[in-house]
């Protein structure tokens, strides 16, 4: 099958990460999170209902809207922690690249794991650059501000395409295709993952590992 | 399902396009209403949730909508528009974004209506609730209360941009493809602000209470009024004038209330407050200029000399001193003084640098002030104690302000955690001081230069009385081994 994917890139300083990142991730994930669903008898289904919560960027000059549901939040954030820390230890000027990968379980059978098939990849490329006075960091708070709701609108152009969506599923299925783990939202299946490029850029080989680990895997 | 409509789906399709078309106009609205919109989710699903957002209904908004339709749905020729423009103390109004919500002659019929066209056109309200946040009216709209509000227009039919000024630019929503047409959704916003910034910078006088002219007649045919976004609402009052709705829809009667116009004094709003958040809202720091100045004239009746806390006290006598100079000075002693916790002087860079970024704006303007003071560029050779004991204590009227005693009374504030030592100063002050040390004398040239011949005429001398000594000085050695 094939799967889309989408790359978004964006030059930060260090303490613009999370936010940039936090407001990228969620603005794809509302669109791709649901009610929850409730299975009746008869097969057929209703859907909870998806509140919003804007939310501000203290290092950035933009708002972003996100679903309403702590438990992805702290999910997340804790993601965006990592990536960001990762970022920070690769040492100053660094890149790195965060991927938000939505899957479908595919059951195989014995002796075969489930296969994990992605059907859309965001990746969001981050830069980050160290700035020297106050004067600076302001003009970069403005300019992010608007080139992260340049990115929001991007995004927004791609969901609106209506491509490829997995199937609604039937009851039995629905956890090869959402995540009915949160109690308040149902997001389709997704990883996120990342990997850090320093100076050198020495991320070919994370990169040909995983290329060897996903043929392999198939 | 191929070429006709079932009935039912015809009835399906117009109401979805029908409660879209108002919810749209919901969060257009609600996006402008200058707060941040949260909605709880809800994992039991209610009857009155349409496309499964949870999306609140203001009544006087539905009410609007309603009868720009005047029963009648958006559909191809026949767009529904908003529009947000901005309205200023003085009467003078601006439109900044038209939202267009249009349909066109291109047709899916093998969609199925009751699924696919219900969900794409779900995801198309929360790209409208992601995108109404990232156009240029939306930081303006979290900005409005004395100087300006923000004012909505519901109209029907054919769509207007001319007044959106030259090189406006659209932004596409989103499509989604129906039976019937495509309903298309975007919006068009002014880039040219041009306007604001002439008014920017000018003293406008306290406005008491809201704006009580609501409704402007504008001269389009078939105009509707304008109505702000951030309207008090009245509560029951206003719910009992609205019809309830006639469909089986269950109406959500909870009414979207903003803060009253007080809420520039209440610290929680960032309209330019002398108490600074934390964590300042997004284009606080980019639009300072555009802070309510009617806060200082407010604050200008206040003027006592008690000094209760360290900022507000800073705040009174330096808005008595601003009334000397003009009003660009004023401004611009407001901000600086919102930095510093000390009467007289520049901020401190110490302090300006561990704050970060809500000082950050006012930089340029410390390094102006800096110029005049005593501190940096002191007349003579630095003293130590003089000129610190000068601005700091209250009865030496010498500082660097340079304004007459009786129009302020100078406070001795000490910072928060700063330790009383033998000198009173404050760590700014004496960064700034000790900073300029004076040279060491072994250091400058002509003196280093005496010793060095004084010493290489004696160097013989020493030799020789050296050598001579040399079995004590071996003595000596022996005994420390």
């Amino acid at each position: 099958m094939n799967c889309r994917s989408q790359t978004l890139e964006l030059t930060v300083e260090a303490r613009q990460i999370e936010e940039t990142v936090l407001a990228v991730l969620h603005t794809v994930l509302l669109h791709r999170s649901s009610g929850k669903f409730h299975y009746k008898k008869e097969g057929t289904y209703s859907i909870g209902t998806v509140g919003t919560e804007d939310v501000d960027c203290d290092f950035v000059d933009c708002t972003y809207v996100r679903v309403s549901s702590d438990e992805l939040d702290r999910t997340l954030r804790r993601s965006v922690g990592e990536f960001k820390d990762a970022l920070r230890n690769s040492g100053s000027d660094g890149s790195g690249q965060i991927s938000l990968e939505f899957y479908q379980k595919k059951k195989s059978r014995w002796p075969f794991s489930d296969e994990c098939i992605p059907w859309e990849v965001w990746a969001f490329k981050l830069n980050v650059v160290n700035l020297a006075n106050e004067q600076e960091r302001q003009i970069c708070r403005e300019k992010v501000g608007e080139k992260l709701g340049e990115k929001i609108i991007n995004i927004i152009e791609v969901m609106n395409r209506h491509e490829y969506l997995p199937k609604m599923p039937t009851q039995s299925e629905v956890d090869n295709v959402f995540d009915t783990g949160l109690r308040d939202v149902q997001p389709y299946l997704y990883k996120i993952s990342y990997q850090i490029t320093d100076s050198l850029g020495t991320s070919v080989s994370t990169t040909m590992r995983r290329l060897i680990k996903d043929t392999l895997a198939l | 399902m191929d070429g006709e409509l079932t009935l039912q789906d015809k009835k399906d399709l117009d109401k979805f396009i029908k409660f879209f078309a108002l919810k749209t106009v919901q969060v257009i609205v609600q996006a402008r209403l200058g707060e941040k919109i949260c909605t709880r989710s809800s994992s039991s699903p209610t009857g009155s949730d349409w496309f499964n957002l949870a999306i609140k209904d203001i009544p006087e908004v539905t009410h609007e909508a309603k009868k720009a339709l005047a029963g009648q749905l958006p559909g191809i020729g026949r767009s529904m528009c908003v529009e947000i423009s901005l309205k200023t103390s003085e009467g003078d109004s601006m439109e900044l974004e038209t939202w267009c919500l249009e349909m066109n002659e291109k047709c899916d019929k093998e969609i199925k209506v009751s699924y696919t066209v219900y969900n794409r056109l779900s995801l198309l309200l929360k790209s409208l609730l992601a995108i109404t946040r990232v156009t240029p009216a939306y930081k303006l709209s979290r900005k409005q209360g004395h100087d300006y509000v923000i004012l909505y227009r519901i109209y029907f039919g054919e769509v207007q941009l001319n007044g959106l000024g030259e090189g406006f630019q659209t932004v596409r929503v989103g499509m989604v493809g129906t039976p019937v047409g495509t309903i298309t959704l975007s919006c068009a916003y002014r880039t040219n602000l041009a306007f604001m910034s002439g008014r920017q910078l000018e003293r406008t006088p306290p406005i008491m209470g809201i704006i009580i002219d609501h409704f402007v007649d504008r001269p389009y045919s078939g105009s509707s009024p304008l109505h702000p976004c951030n309207y008090r609402a009245t509560g029951e009052d206003d719910a009992g004038t609205f019809p309830s709705v006639e469909d089986s829809q269950e109406v959500c009667t909870t009414s979207f209330s903003t803060s009253p116009p007080s809420q520039m004094i209440v610290p929680s709003k960032e309209g330019g407050i002398p108490v600074l958040p934390l964590h300042p809202a997004p284009g606080t720091q980019a639009d300072h200029d555009r802070m309510p100045l009617c806060n200082l004239t407010d604050m200008n009746q206040h003027v006592a000399a008690t000094p209760s806390s360290s900022g507000e006290t800073e705040l009174l006598s330096k808005s008595s001193e601003g009334k000397s100079g003009t009003p660009q000075d004023t401004l611009e002693t407001t901000f600086t003084r919102k930095v510093g916790a000390f009467v007289n002087k520049p901020t401190n860079q110490v302090i300006a640098a561990n704050m970060d970024l809500p000082f950050a704006v006012f930089a340029s303007k410390i390094v102006e002030s800096e110029d005049t003071d005593v501190m940096v560029n002191p007349p003579d050779s630095p003293t130590l104690e003089s000129p610190l004991h000068a601005s700091l204590h209250s009865d030496q009227s010498s500082g660097s302000s340079g304004l007459t005693q009786d129009e302020f009374v100078m406070v001795e504030l000490k910072p928060a955690f700063s330790k009383d030592d033998f000198l009173p100063m404050d760590l700014g002050t004496f960064y700034r001081e000790f900073q300029n040390p004076p040279q060491l004398s072994s250091l400058s040239i002509d003196i280093s230069a005496q010793s060095m011949a004084e010493d290489l005429d004696s160097l013989p001398e020493k030799l020789a009385i050296y050598e001579k000594n040399m079995e004590e000085f071996d003595a000596f050695v022996d005994t420390l081994q």
